[in-house]
């Protein structure tokens, strides 16, 4: 699950401001992170579930339109793809929360792990496309939205939504798309650097980039 | 099973991101089998040597090694296992939900055969004396058992060194006696080697033979047996800050008893049952109960008992943040000014200039990104624009001396200093009753006598003061009247509720100020 | 009890493999996924409530676990009935609205599966603690041991969540903005509860690494397991009645003729 592609680091000191080599083999602290957020967001995705149900009775003037609902469950993968920035965490933490999601009780079932699955998939693939070194809101948005893509087919093949006309099938899809890019996507980045700030992010490179170096910053990372 | 041995050589590590190194030129040599205390101001890079020794600092990627630092002779990452470290936050540490699998995860990792680790999880739970079954669960446990479980997932895997990094920061004096004794124990038991950051020198100080003091700048400052340390350096590290027994911080200077506003009183609580309402109920469920007392301005009182009689409970409730689960609780018109009696009907907003609550843990109070932001909250709040809430906020500022930290996050703030701003927070809309929880929980002398200076001025000017608190020497520098919980019989079946007594008069001991402000009846001790 | 960590009742069903429990969730799930159709999913509800009995929890646990498939049913249900796919005999028609017997039909096996699917899942896992499905996981299945229970550790720290939730909203009401601003004000304020959230836990997870790490945690020593975790034959009669409960639902669907697969 976790890629040992281990570049060579030298061990000599050297200056602040020289460029460590990337190391993408997974630390004790990723994990453990990935597995608070994925944990956290699985939380919120049950509770999106139980909502779910009376906000899409709610959109279903127009049928498909559920579909903007979807970004509710892809936002974990985002979020932790941007924050970890290793190979497989989108995949992890969207895995997790869905495990998670389903723990608590869903009423998807065993499925909320197969579309965990995809979802997370989703995700990764783009952060891949881009060698896991672009972690600009661009890159977000289009992680956001390849998470989209996934649910959106899953869904309109499988699910409830399999059985409606395509034409109400396309309006899902899309819905879905821009769900993922807008609630997975950007919030997800948003969130990234509202933690950043509060140096919570302190020993991940998300949370060392760009802003103002904090004068506040004396102790040492906990 | 022998301790080990540390060794250092101009050591020094600088954290990724920031510019200055937290440890410089530091040489050290511990024999196998010694205990040393070690001590310094903030910012000496204690906590940073012990996570350096556990081999948890981190790679390349958080930072930069300069010298040697050795434990047996090998590099402290190579002998994960041989050293163990305990850390200050009891929650924070807690791995798995049952207190058997918690000790054992130490083990596991050490492939330790599983025949033997059970036998070590006994063994470690007994050494602390936690006398619990293996499948207690871990989110029952209060914060003395919370560090003391660590310490038994730490003696589990028979390190030859014991690290502890403000091992009793977080607990009450109770839970800091079982942590000490169950370290002492254990130590002396195995032979191990011991290092304890902590900057309460009375705890330690019959524990210890050895203490070393870190400086700032660089390399060490003392080094030597306690009692020769403590009578050099003593002085000098009480003003920076650490609890020195013969070096105790000076009480506060009070006003005059006719300078003070005369005494109104703002708050009346009879009979009043407090509680909390469990999750998805409807009743609340009676922590303390049948208690009478008077909040009057200008004075301060401590809320004290042993954990779990619902301090907590109660100082909310007074705050009005809680509902009283029954009992009468009236807010006079000195402080209701214009609004009903019940401090839990009013609107958040109505709540700032007359009740200001500071809670156990500044960080759960936090709101904005900026030091300066948070300031402002309050203050707009009651729709104070413009120049007037600049202002004040550049008051406070300065008042706190937290002008340097104007821009900075608060979250990246240092312990001390999220307490002052956590304080001064609240104190941005002047409310007449202020109500702390726990002020004092951790601070070093520094801080502690910063913030009862503050709360004396306050005082003076006539707010009133509850504060709940464990700390003997805060009570007894500040509090007039002291409201003691006691917890109450059990009922068969059900948790019992506490009961409290108010005992008045002053009840300040140890040097006193010849302008002291004298109360009618009662004599200065 | 709190969100994550369920009451386990001692239960013939609390003592079977975690993996085990999944298996047959995942065969049941699965096989129902492959088809919409009324026959299939009716079989396996058939089937899986005749095994109720044996689930281990009391009956205010079962209604309170399974509640959210209880609600999603009818909405379901509802939403098919008005905009599924139509064919046969039209009922009812109005705009975008359109009833027909097929859809109707339709309806009717959307919500059945829904209960199918979510009522076993649900009842499987409440009984499973997680410290024991994340033993299984690890050496049944032999997923990388540091990722199991590295996700262990951060469920241990969400389950904590629910008091902070409510010391965070008693200290937003002490700060002056607690409440007021409509929906709106609603809203914000949830964002900030729950950002404020996921700044405690991330700080609170980077110490646990560090503790973690401190007792030896993620270095490449293959560990031991002081639980151990058996896959035995008990375990495999369990999977085989969720084979069975699977197999047999798609051959009733099969034979009655209602079989309608889903990728066609």
């Amino acid at each position: 699950m976790h890629a040992s592609l281990n570049t060579l680091s030298s061990h000599t000191p050297t200056s602040s401001t020289s460029r460590k080599p990337r190391v993408l083999k997974w630390r004790v602290v990723d994990i453990v992170v990935a597995s608070v957020i994925g944990v956290a967001s699985g939380v919120i995705f049950w509770a999106w579930g139980l909502a779910w149900s009376p906000l899409s009775a709610l959109l279903a003037f127009t049928p498909g339109l559920e579909g903007l609902l979807a970004g509710g469950w892809l936002f974990a993968g985002v979020l932790g793809g941007l924050i970890i920035r290793k190979p497989g965490a989108a995949v992890y933490t969207e895995v997790v929360a869905a495990v998670v999601s389903m723990l608590i009780g869903t009423q998807w079932g065993f499925s909320t792990l197969i579309w965990g699955v995809v979802e997370g998939l989703g995700a990764e693939i783009v952060l891949a496309l881009f060698f896991y070194a672009n972690w600009r809101l661009g890159v977000a948005l289009l992680a956001g939205a390849g998470a989209g893509v996934a649910v959106g087919l899953l869904d309109t093949t499988f699910t409830s939504y399999a059985a409606l006309d395509i034409g109400y099938k396309a309006v899902y899809f899309v819905s879905a798309v821009v769900s993922g890019t807008v609630l997975a996507g950007l919030l997800s980045w948003l969130a990234v650097r509202g933690l950043a700030r509060t140096g919570a992010l302190s020993r991940f490179a998300a949370g060392r980039e760009s802003g103002p170096a904090d004068r506040a910053l004396s102790q040492p990372a906990q | 099973m022998t301790g080990a041995r540390v060794t250092a050589s101009g050591w020094g590590w600088r954290h990724a991101g920031r510019a200055r190194p937290a440890v410089s030129g530091l040489d050290l040599d511990i024999r196998p089998g010694e205990r040393v205390l070690v001590l310094g101001p903030s910012g000496a890079g204690k906590s940073t040597l012990m996570h350096a020794l556990a081999g948890v600092l981190g790679d390349d990627e958080d930072g930069d090694e300069t010298g040697e630092l050795l434990v047996d002779g090998r590099r402290p990452s190579a002998s994960r296992g041989r050293v163990g470290l305990v850390l200050q936050d009891p929650d924070s540490q807690v791995v798995l939900a049952r207190v058997g699998d918690d000790v054992a995860f130490g083990c596991e990792n050490l492939a330790v055969p599983r025949a033997e680790i059970w036998p070590r999880v006994g063994q470690a739970l007994a050494d602390v004396g936690l006398d619990l079954p293996l499948r207690h669960p871990t989110s029952a446990l209060s914060g003395g058992q919370k560090q003391r479980l660590a310490l038994a997932g730490v003696l589990a895997m028979r390190p030859g060194l014991v690290l502890l990094d403000e091992p009793t920061a977080n607990l009450d004096p109770e839970g800091v006696v079982e942590v000490r004794d169950a370290v002492l124990r254990s130590v002396e038991a195995s032979g191990a080697t011991l290092i304890v950051i902590e900057h309460r020198v009375a705890v330690w100080q019959h524990v210890v033979d050895r203490i070393i003091v870190l400086d700032p700048a660089g390399g060490v400052l003392a080094d030597g047996p306690t009692d020769t340390v403590l009578s050099a350096e003593g002085e000098r590290l009480a003003a920076a800050g650490v609890w020195i027994p013969r070096f105790p911080p000076s009480p506060p200077e009070r006003r005059d008893r006719s300078e003070v506003p005369a005494a109104e009183v703002l708050l009346r609580a009879e009979g009043l049952v407090v509680g909390r309402v469990p999750f998805a109920r409807k009743r609340a469920v009676a922590v303390a109960g049948d208690l009478d007392l008077t909040l009057e301005s200008g004075t301060a009182t401590a809320l004290t008992g042993p954990n779990g009689t619902g301090k907590s409970t109660l100082a909310l409730t007074l705050a009005g943040l809680l509902a009283p689960a029954g009992g009468h609780l009236a807010a006079a018109d000195a402080l209701a000014a214009g609004l009903g009696p019940a401090p839990h009907r009013w609107r958040s907003r109505d709540l700032l200039e007359r009740v200001g609550t500071v809670f156990q843990d500044p960080e759960h109070q936090f709101l904005a990104g900026t030091v300066r932001g948070e300031l402002a909250i309050g203050p707009r709040a009651l729709g104070l624009g413009g120049a007037a809430q600049t202002e004040l906020v550049d008051a406070l500022l300065h008042r706190l001396r937290l002008d340097h930290l104007a821009d900075a996050n608060p979250f990246t703030l240092s312990g001390g200093e999220k307490r002052r701003l956590s304080v001064a927070t609240v104190l941005a809309t002047r409310p007449r009753l202020l109500v702390l929880d726990e002020p004092t929980f951790g601070q070093d002398s520094r801080t502690w006598a910063e913030l009862v200076r503050l709360l004396a001025e306050l005082l003076d000017t006539g707010t009133a003061v509850l504060a709940v608190t464990h700390d003997e020497q805060f009570v007894s520098a500040l509090a007039d009247a002291r409201l003691t919980l006691v917890p109450g019989p059990a009922p068969a079946g059900g948790p019992g509720v506490a009961t409290g007594s108010v005992s008045a008069g002053r009840v300040a001991t140890g040097r006193v100020n010849a302008g002291l402000r004298q109360r009618t009846g009662t004599e200065p001790s | 009890m709190s969100l994550m960590t369920p009451e386990i009742r001692p239960s013939v069903i609390a003592r079977v493999n975690p993996v085990a429990k999944l298996a047959v969730a995942l065969l049941i799930s699965c096989a129902l996924m492959l088809s919409i159709d009324w026959v299939s999913a009716a079989v396996a509800l058939a089937l899986e409530a005749v095994l109720l009995a044996w689930c281990g929890l009391s009956a205010r646990q079962f209604w309170l676990r399974t509640a959210p498939v209880w609600i999603a049913a009818p909405f379901a249900v509802l939403t098919t009935v008005l905009y599924g796919q139509d064919s046969g005999a039209v009922l009812f028609s109005a705009g975008f609205v359109s009833v027909t017997e097929g859809s109707v039909a339709l309806a009717l096996a959307i919500g059945l599966r829904i209960l199918a699917i979510g009522i076993p899942g649900i009842v499987l896992l409440a009984t499973t603690d997680p410290t024991d499905l994340g033993d299984g996981l690890a050496q049944v299945l032999r997923l990388p041991a540091r990722f199991v229970l590295g996700a262990l550790a951060g469920l241990r720290l969400v389950g904590m969540f629910i008091d902070d939730w409510h010391s965070l909203a008693l200290a937003r009401r002490a700060r002056g903005v607690g409440d007021g601003g409509g929906l709106r004000g609603r809203a914000r304020r949830f964002g900030g509860l729950a950002f404020a959230l996921l700044v405690l836990s991330v700080r609170r997870g980077s110490k646990l690494a560090t503790a973690m790490e401190a007792r030896g945690f993620g270095s490449d020593i293959p560990r031991t397991w002081a639980r151990e975790s058996v896959f035995g034959v008990r375990d495999g009669l369990v999977v085989a009645i969720g084979a069975v409960i699977a197999a047999t639902a798609i051959t009733a669907a099969i034979l009655a003729g209602t079989w309608h697969f889903v990728l066609a």
